[in-house]
């Protein structure tokens, strides 16, 4: 009987015990081969040592358990006495030796391979922050953060409706923002942290690296064929370390460029909002975004916070304080609380201190413009 | 009548080894139960995808603490137990050499279990998880950030101090009490393999009192150590944590090879096969665990050629260990074997530890370890050999002795009961989280993605079934030692050693009188 037989199997018998409902049964069993020479490698490495494995253990497990039927007291078994042997010792600690040896030697070869980052086509710089990544493309002066889908995040709450998890896209595993590659170059990444460490995983490329604060790490992909592929934070980062996804969408060389552009085209049209004024519905509307993505997932949709998250219903900050004030917390953080002032725009920030200043009955009334915000800088 | 105190008093001043020894069973049996709810709570959120139970800080403190107390709280003070009751029983000493000293080594847990699990309690707000939340390795800069963080260094400096002077104990009772006759290579290898670990011990507990001192004044008293912003450094962290965790791993695992040593000649009636390879396998693999700790760092960046030492040096454990494993066989092969309850936790033991000792092989091996590192891959590896290693050997240990501690033979039936339902539940609880690592699933994560959920719903009703059970085995002690029919010394048939020579129960003084050991 074949694996995936097996599999279908099991997963028709635990169908029916467990969740009839749900019709979503993957039982993957094994690793992804991915879509990198070196994911290739490494599955190939993987499935040796496995095997090595397996058969070691079924040799091993034949022996105790022949020895657990023919030898025992109920079959008259008389006990035999010898208790050492110095050529068995020695035969039985060379064998695995050898067969180390044999594992060694090609899982050497594949290291070397994974730590050569050279010879790279495009760099992008990785920042981990609590509970986001950063993407920095080196050599096209491009940067912005990818946060867990808005669906996910909603589905992803503790008293969410059970079905936004199935409607909601690639739940868990999906961004506001993917970063692109081409395909078929070599993509070095510069992996570092703005606060604790991270881990940048992608399974299918089969990188896994440490983004730690004060060290930049280096590892690379080339991945042979266009898709999207996905991977999430691999070190605990606290709170939200669960849902700090990654996608990546590997693409032809043409449509990365033009990506490149139209990225910069927008960059370049977002500028002007620094000095522009809005009406105050409109910054109620983008700060309610904003909120929701950068401040809700300590302090609450409801702005109620939580534990060691202050609570934004009537505090001094967002009501009586003063502006000024208000702004700065937000640019440069407080404690726990990360500074978001390289993370959001002008507009972006003077739109939730606006919200924050508003929502929830905290009513002051209050119009900030992303003027004070570049001021407040 | 009584030949000590009674009362509360008997138990607060006790220095006799015995009374010492079942308080820290007790100890590590409580902490077992508390360590096993909160995996209970980790296993209900993972029941389905979503948020259900309680929200992602709280998750994250139910897996930091339930490490922590599992670790600390119930296997390490269980094997201690185990060195308290019957080292001196199978040595042939009347106590252990420093029996004060011994009071205030178990006396000290209680207060370090509370330190540690206190944060919970303090603030206003329960659910919205106020205790430790940065995982059991604790690393920096993460758990910097949190504002009890003093509760949990003080928690684990008295832990160390418990764990030196247990240790100082046990070495200074193996070395010098043994009745006359009995040379080290004559010592039961349970005694070898405690000596051993008490030796890491002594050799480990500062290194970690040092890490938690530098996250101390880091957090308050103005130092850098591991603060990149102030010129200190991460990644010390990891590898000061880890040259003292490494070693704990091993801590955990020679006490129970120990016990299960003790075990399977007794019921296959044939001498443990190669004792003295076996000794020098245990020497061997302590000394290794001192030189591979950065194998828990693989992604953390290292060049090339600290990758491939640590790897190779990782490896080179697997030989020992088969050897330990070829042994233990060979010790079964022409026995006359029977299968009392301990002897089948044993084999157990024997089958399950095996496969976490090749997953860790995996692990060793660093490019595939890139795609296993902090995944549900290496929950599934650290859980075969701390479940169906340390602890069904902890398990196994209580049947083999419990009936000369009590004097009373435990219900079979129901003893065979829990052996089927544990032995059959704990790989459906940890077998599938295997196939969850590989497929991508990372560790330490309270949601998952929709494609998880099958395995993690397999994975969670054997938790269930597990964790239930455990709670029979309770009743099963508790009934032995209120009754149960009456054990001869011998206990079972043809058992060898010290420890079956002393009256069933054992009297409170043994061995009062050395035995001579020919």
């Amino acid at each position: 009987m074949s694996a995936s037989h097996i599999t279908k199997k099991l997963a028709v018998l635990s169908g029916l015990l467990l969740a009839p409902g749900v019709a979503l049964a993957d039982y993957a069993l094994n690793m992804t081969q991915g879509v990198t020479e070196i994911s290739n490698d490494i599955y190939d490495l993987h499935q040796l040592v496995m095997w090595i494995c397996t058969i070691a253990g079924i040799l091993v497990f034949t022996v105790m358990i022949y020895s657990l039927i023919n030898h025992r007291k109920s079959k008259g078994a008389v006990a035999a006495q010898f208790h050492e042997s110095a050529t068995v010792e020695v035969v039985w600690t060379v064998i695995p030796l050898a067969v180390l040896v044999a594992i060694a030697v090609p899982a050497t070869g594949v290291l070397l391979d994974i730590e050569d980052p050279s010879k790279s086509d495009v760099t992008i710089q990785v920042t981990g922050w609590q509970w986001k990544w950063q993407y920095n493309y080196r050599d096209e002066d491009l940067s912005f953060f990818s946060s867990l889908a808005a669906d996910s995040n909603e589905a992803r709450q503790l008293d969410a409706d059970p079905s936004l998890k199935v409607k909601a896209d690639n739940y868990l595993l999906n961004v506001d923002k993917p970063i692109v590659v081409p395909v078929n170059k070599k993509v070095r990444l510069l992996l570092t942290s703005n606060d604790v460490i991270h881990a940048w995983w992608v399974p299918e490329f089969a990188v896994k690296r440490d983004a730690i604060p004060g060290y930049i790490n280096e590892s690379h992909f080339t991945a042979t064929k266009t898709g999207i592929y996905r991977g999430q934070c691999a070190e605990l980062c606290g709170k939200d370390h669960g849902f700090m996804p990654i996608v990546v969408k590997v693409v032809e060389q043409a449509e990365y460029n033009a990506w490149i552009k139209s990225e910069k085209a927008a960059i370049a049209a977002a500028a002007g909002d620094s000095n522009k004024t809005f009406t105050h519905d409109e910054l109620m509307a983008k700060g309610e975004t904003v909120y929701k993505a950068n401040c809700a997932a300590c302090h609450q949709a409801d702005g109620s916070g939580g534990g060691p998250f202050p609570g934004l219903i009537g505090s001094k900050v967002a009501t009586t304080g003063s502006i000024e004030e208000h702004l700065k917390l937000i640019i440069v953080g407080k404690g726990i609380m990360p500074p978001f002032g390289a993370q959001l725009s002008d507009a972006d920030i003077a739109a939730v201190t606006t919200y924050e200043r508003n929502a929830w009955g905290n009513n002051t009334g209050d119009t900030v413009q992303p003027v004070a915000a570049k001021a407040a800088r | 009548m009584s030949d000590h105190p009674t009362g509360i008093k008997r138990w607060l001043f006790t220095t006799n080894h015995k009374d010492i020894g079942t308080m820290y069973l007790w100890f590590a049996f409580t902490m077992l139960f508390i360590g096993g709810a909160m995996a209970m709570v980790i296993r209900a959120e993972l029941f389905q995808p979503g948020m259900q139970v309680v929200n992602p800080n709280f998750f994250n403190m139910m897996t930091t603490l339930h490490g922590l107390i599992m670790v600390f709280g119930a296997i390490m003070p269980a094997m201690v137990g185990f060195a308290n009751w019957q080292v001196p029983l199978m040595i042939g000493a009347p106590d252990m050499a420093l029996p004060r000293m011994n009071n205030w080594s178990f006396w000290i847990l209680p207060f370090a279990a509370i330190m540690l699990v206190a944060p919970m309690f303090i603030g206003g707000d329960f659910m919205a998880g106020q205790g430790p939340a940065f995982g059991w390795t604790f690393y920096e800069p993460l758990s910097g950030q949190y504002d009890k963080l003093a509760f949990f260094i003080f928690a684990v400096h008295l832990l160390g101090f418990s764990s030196i002077m247990g240790s100082i104990n046990i070495i200074a009772t193996i070395l010098n009490m043994r009745a006359p006759g009995m040379t080290l290579m004559k010592m039961p290898l349970f005694v070898w393999t405690w000596l051993i670990t008490a030796f890491l011990l002594i050799a480990v507990m500062p290194v970690l009192a040092g890490v938690v001192t530098m996250m101390l004044t880091d957090k308050h008293f103005g130092t850098s150590f591991f603060d990149a912003a102030g010129g200190g450094d991460p990644v010390l962290f990891q590898h000061v944590f880890w040259f003292f965790g490494h070693p704990e791993v091993y801590i955990m695992i020679l006490p129970a090879f120990g016990i299960v040593s003790q075990i399977i000649p007794t019921f296959a009636r044939k001498p443990l096969f190669g004792y003295a390879s076996m000794v020098y396998a245990t020497a061997a693999i302590a000394f290794l665990s001192f030189i591979v700790w950065a194998h828990h760092m693989f992604t953390v960046g290292m060049p090339a050629a600290g990758e491939l030492y640590f790897m190779y040096a990782t490896v080179m454990i697997a030989v020992p260990t088969a050897v330990k494993v070829f042994n233990w066989v060979a010790t079964m092969w022409k026995g006359s074997m029977t299968f009392e309850v301990p002897m089948l936790w044993s084999i157990a033991f024997v089958f399950l530890f095996t496969i976490g000792g090749f997953t860790g092989l995996m692990l060793g091996v660093v490019p595939v370890d890139f795609q296993y590192h902090d995944t549900y891959f290496v929950v599934a590896h650290f859980h075969y050999v701390l479940v169906t290693g340390s602890l069904f050997a902890i398990i196994a240990g209580v049947y083999y002795w419990l009936p000369k501690w009590t004097g009373h033979m435990f219900d079979i039936r129901l003893s065979k009961i829990h052996f089927w339902v544990s032995a059959i539940s704990v790989n459906i609880l940890f077998f599938p989280q295997h196939f969850l690592g590989l497929a991508g699933m990372p560790r330490r994560i309270p949601d998952y993605a929709l494609q998880f959920t099958e395995f993690n719903q397999i994975s969670s009703i054997g938790a269930f079934i597990f964790g239930g059970t455990q709670l029979l085995f309770l009743y099963i002690i508790i009934k032995c030692i209120k009754g149960g029919d009456k054990v001869s010394d011998e206990v079972w048939e043809d058992a060898k050693g010290l420890e079956w020579e002393v009256p069933s129960p054992a009297p409170y003084h043994t061995h009062a009188t050395p035995p001579t050991v020919k």
